[in-house]
């Protein structure tokens, strides 16, 4: 006769709840508190909107990924998987072969699959119009990078407090690399260099950069008020010229063959962001153009953002690190705005106050975000300031600015 | 490159920080170039339009004009642009140009 008992005993040491509670200590804990922390991840991205279509991906993953049993994704694979001389290292064969779903779904952020098709909807998105009529403006999305090179440095300098007062919290020059690029505020460029420099760090970053680039509206202003005067920011921009469809098209191109011989190493960032935009502005590929914008843009984020969030598991996120990498992110995205608003600063003494500082805020990528923050900004001391377009410029310039950052990163530590 | 000093730290910083610049400043003259050579293209085709276009005017000349509307509108707590927009509106629903129509009044129906 079958044993009841046994089969019921069998059935809750094989549960989740059994791992929970009777290795709490083992780890059980950390499971508990990053389930938590995915369910306020979810409260931010559903009830306040914070960037909720790629918030509520990676909050669920990190769910997922923290069930203790369920196996969807397994840590030691990818340590495996990047510690040179293990049988495992660089083979996908073996996270194929033993790996949960959110392991393969991973692949696509390791192989810098996902960050480049999220490129090329973003570029199939984006209207270089206002960059084109004002190519000044790719200044602004040039000084906006401060954020990145000062986040950088600021996580080596931790190094020496370490020394100094005996902290343990220390950044190697791949992780400092990939926590400086939060400045860029740009998620796929973030994902992509991350992935590559400093994988373990991946949810971390993806999770400071996203939440921070919500948070732009609230960052943004208390700044540019503060590097702006209220007369600068009451100042009109004139109309820009209209740009032609053939110079909308040539674009694209020379910005991929400049950028990418400069470069080699954006050549997959920026080779997406400018095919995506080709197949726009053609006009003659409208169906691939609103699959990278519709179709593939959701399907690839939905893969992305589950797969960032299954890397924050419990014993990886729940490190001082984490608590550093989050207060460096702030640090860098405020820096790159008052880079950006510098970079304003002097067009608009330059140009004998013809240039509203504002629009050097919206150098700092968060397309189109950061334009309309510097909009609002700009309408609340002059209601009649359309700043909008004007900071379109800068805006779309800090995407490719921030690919040039990731890529000479990329070149120095990759 | 693992493990840095701050020195080499501030170095590859700045030097990042230039090489993002020079990367900008070299699309920007790119860009600037492009922009200059299509609004020359633009401006040399101009004149030619210009010229084509006085030989159609006589054709238009020939037309016979329409009537203007005749006597003043009177608006009654209605704003001229949603005025003009209304005038537009109908003018278009009837097709009819707008010259050849006579609007009195307008009154907003509350």
């Amino acid at each position: 006769m079958i044993d009841i008992g046994e089969i019921l005993l069998n059935l809750w040491n094989s549960s989740g709840f059994a791992y929970l509670f009777a290795g709490f200590m083992d780890g059980g804990w950390q499971n508990l508190v990053m389930l938590a922390i995915s369910c306020v991840l979810l409260y931010l991205a559903i009830v306040h909107k914070f960037e909720p279509l790629l918030l509520c991906g990676i909050a669920f993953g990190c769910l997922l990924t923290n069930l203790p049993g369920a196996g969807l994704y397994n840590q030691e694979l990818w340590t495996n998987f990047m510690t040179e001389g293990h049988e495992a290292y660089h083979s996908y064969g073996t996270i194929l072969r033993e790996g949960g779903l959110l392991d393969f779904f991973y692949i696509g952020v390791k192989t810098s699959i996902y960050p480049c098709l999220i490129f090329m909807g973003v570029g199939a998105m984006t209207d270089f119009g206002p960059l084109l009529s004002n190519p000044k403006s790719l200044l602004l999305g040039a000084a906006a990078q401060m954020g990145v090179f000062a986040a950088f440095f600021g996580a080596i300098a931790l190094n020496g407090l370490n020394d100094l007062f005996g902290f343990t919290v220390g950044f190697t020059g791949p992780e400092a690399a990939s926590i400086g690029i939060i400045g860029g505020a740009d998620g796929p460029t973030a994902i992509f260099l991350t992935s590559q420099l400093a994988p373990h760090l991946l949810g971390a970053i993806a999770v400071a950069a996203y939440s921070y680039m919500a948070l732009i509206p609230l960052i943004q202003p208390p700044i540019m008020n503060l590097l702006t005067t209220p007369e600068q920011r009451k100042i009109k921009m004139v109309q820009t010229r209209t740009v032609s469809k053939a110079e909308k098209i040539i674009f694209p191109i020379v910005v991929t063959l400049f950028v990418a011989l400069l470069l080699p190493d954006t050549a997959a960032l920026i080779g997406c962001l400018m095919f995506g935009n080709l197949a726009k502005e053609t006009g003659l590929t409208d169906r691939l153009s609103d699959t990278m914008q519709n179709a593939l843009m959701n399907i690839v984020t939905i893969l992305l953002s589950t797969s960032v969030g299954a890397t924050m598991v419990g014993t990886n996120f729940l490190t001082v690190q984490t608590l550093s990498i989050v207060v460096l992110g702030v640090i860098a995205f405020g820096l790159s705005t008052a880079g950006g608003l510098l970079g304003g600063q002097i067009m608009c003494r330059a140009t004998g106050g013809k240039v509203n500082p504002l629009i050097g805020s919206a150098g700092v990528s968060a397309v189109p975000m950061a334009a309309r923050v510097a909009n609002t900004v700009g309408q609340k001391n002059n209601p009649s300031n359309f700043l909008l377009m004007h900071a379109m410029g800068p805006n779309v310039a800090g995407v490719i600015g921030s690919a040039i950052a990731a890529g000479f990163l990329l070149s120095v530590f990759g | 490159m693992e493990n840095i000093s701050i020195l080499d730290a501030g170095i590859i910083a700045l030097l990042g920080y230039a090489v993002v610049f020079f990367g900008i400043i070299l699309l920007m003259g790119v860009v600037t170039l492009m922009g200059k050579i299509f609004v020359a293209i633009e401006n040399k085709n101009k004149p030619a339009a210009a010229a084509a276009a006085p030989a159609a005017a006589p054709v238009v000349a020939e037309a016979p004009v329409a009537p203007g509307s005749a006597g003043a509108l009177k608006l009654h707590d209605v704003e001229p642009k949603t005025a003009a927009m209304i005038m537009a509106i109908v003018a278009d629903k009837l097709g009819k140009p707008l010259n050849e129509l006579r609007f009195i009044s307008i009154k907003e129906v509350k």
